[in-house]
């Protein structure tokens, strides 16, 4: 649906995007990841068609952002960083006004605005100036202007930066409503946030693109080796030589004894797992078991490693 | 067009949604009264000469007032972004932005109808009142003034900072009003000077205020509104 193709950006002497290269297909909710200063706002600002690549295309469906651009933003909704609206200006005012840029039809733009309150649970405070408006509120009004013509794609750059752990929630909730039937590219630096809402994310760094896959494809490759928890009670050494031994065990460290029950952090070998093994040992030597888990890579390792 | 009309109805509501465009039509309405009905009563003179030549220096600061946020503050909040990325042209908003304000201006001139009103009420049956300059000169008020919001917009666009804005807008005002003034033709080679004087804000004023409308003068301020609405487009489009 939506294939970037390698966009290069220059400011000045600073290359902001560096040849960078990706696709999204239909229904896929992109998370954009990257240390700030990335890339990652030009990147979005290029793709809806407010800046022009130096070099390289963009290319939405059949349409590309050189020629065919006032189509594109016609398929696209956009909250740009920040949420900017007009502060002066009332919210239905302001819904109103987006909706006739949009080019809905005057019969249907009440209508229209209406649905967004609903969907966008503004309530009660449609009657306020956005000036007036909380963070919380302003984000929903932002989105409420990215959502209002109904736009196939939609580009959110930080959509919950600055609000507070509930509002981020809703937000959160409001965009995995949306994103059932949307395409959607959202850029953050909050990473539970694409664990959270996202089926595919991109890490970029200076300008580059360090990173592209499924959110759990991602993890796994960062991570050559596993590690495994497991407690085991029995006979100390029994149970150290014994796990030793095991091919899928690389090092084995205690971390935990209480009461002759024996907690070990193992290190797996890459692309093996122990606990099958463990667990046929520990029937075997008729030990108790206890624990047996793996600690799950998080996105912030893969992010750490990428963007050193 | 439709999209034209969208922009021009929210920058005119724009101008009303702040305090700031009550406190300049007040402003202006009382500057220019008090400084027309001064030598009003104290000559009796029932022209209005003076309103006429004041009002395009009194212009000169009061429009890139008026015209200095409509860039300079989409900007500076981001909304330039939301703006721009709708499916509308760069000229449809510039066209829009202008437009919204050239009607700002017209209810500004409006509401000084005062004048040629009072004229018309207190001049002497047998002297009567010559139309043409008033009617004349409100129309050239109208194109003057509409140069000098191209100006003004175009200024807008360059700076981030509205008072920046404000002052750039002033200075082309004030340099295109000056250069046809005759104090400073003088020092000019005589080639120059009706290069100078056609391009002079002023002079053409002076062709339409008598009453006589040209189409030159006419074509005149055209040309210069499409110009700066122009380089507007191309710093926009610059800034992609």
């Amino acid at each position: 649906m939506i294939k970037v193709e390698n966009l290069t950006k220059r400011f000045g002497e600073t290359v902001a995007v560096n040849d960078v290269s990706f696709e999204v297909s239909r229904g896929d909710i992109l998370g954009f990841l990257g240390p700030n200063g990335a890339g990652k706002t030009t990147t979005m600002k290029i793709i809806t068609c407010y800046m022009e690549p130096d070099r390289g295309d963009v290319k939405i469906g059949e349409l590309d952002i050189k020629n065919r651009s006032l189509e594109i933003r016609r398929m696209i909704g956009y909250l740009p960083e920040n949420t900017p609206l007009y502060m002066d200006m009332g919210v239905v005012d302001y819904l109103l006004f987006i909706s006739e840029l949009r080019n809905i039809p005057k019969g249907k733009r009440i209508k229209r605005v209406r649905e967004m309150v609903d969907v966008c649970k503004l309530g009660r405070e449609i009657k306020k100036n956005i000036g007036e408006l909380s963070k919380g509120y302003r984000q929903r009004v932002g989105l409420a202007q990215a959502l209002i013509h109904d736009p196939e794609i939609l580009v959110l750059d930080e959509p919950t930066s600055g609000l507070d752990p509930n509002q981020i929630m809703e937000i959160r909730d409001l965009i995995k409503n949306i994103g059932q039937e949307k395409t959607i590219i959202i850029s953050t630096h909050i990473l539970p946030e694409v664990t959270a809402t996202c089926n595919r994310a991109i890490i970029i760094h200076n300008g580059k693109l360090v990173a592209d896959g499924a959110t759990e494809e991602l993890i796994e490759r960062s991570r050559g080796r596993s590690i495994f928890y497991t407690q085991l009670k029995g006979h100390r050494e029994e149970i150290e030589n014994k796990l030793q031994e095991l091919i899928s065990v690389e090092n084995l460290k205690l971390v935990e004894e209480t009461d002759g029950s024996f907690r070990y952090e193992i290190l797996a070998p890459k692309a093996k797992n122990p606990s099958e093994d463990i667990f046929r040992l520990a029937v075997k030597n008729d030990w108790v078991l206890t624990e047996l888990s793996q600690e799950r890579a998080s996105l912030e390792d893969v992010f750490h490693e990428l963007t050193k | 067009m439709r999209n034209t009309i969208a922009i021009v109805k929210k920058e005119f509501r724009g101008y009303f949604s702040t305090p700031l465009a009550y406190v300049f039509l007040v402003a202006f309405l009382v500057i220019t009264q008090w400084l027309v009905l001064k030598g009003y009563f104290l000559r009796g003179q029932a022209d209005l000469r003076s309103f006429f030549s004041l009002i395009p220096i009194v212009f000169i600061l009061f429009i890139p007032a008026v015209t200095m946020r409509l860039w300079a503050e989409e900007r500076k909040q981001g909304t330039i972004e939301t703006l721009m990325t709708s499916p509308v042209r760069d000229g449809e908003v510039i066209v829009g932005k202008f437009v919204g304000g050239w009607i700002f201006l017209a209810l500004a001139l409006v509401l000084t109808f005062a004048l040629p009103i009072l004229a018309k009420v207190t001049v002497k049956p047998e002297i009567g009142i010559d139309r043409g300059p008033i009617i004349g000169g409100y129309i050239g008020l109208f194109l003057l003034g509409g140069a000098y919001l191209a100006i003004g917009l175009f200024a807008s666009s360059l700076l981030d900072s509205q008072i920046g804005a404000w002052i750039v807008g002033a200075s082309i005002c004030f340099l295109l009003y000056m250069i046809g003034d005759p104090f400073g033709l003088f020092s000019l080679p005589a080639s120059l000077v009706p290069l100078f004087q056609y391009l002079s804000l002023s002079r053409h004023f002076e062709n339409i205020g008598r009453g006589v409308i040209d189409f030159n003068d006419l074509l005149y301020y055209f040309s210069v509104i499409f110009f700066f609405l122009f380089m507007n487009a191309c710093v926009l489009k610059n800034r992609k």
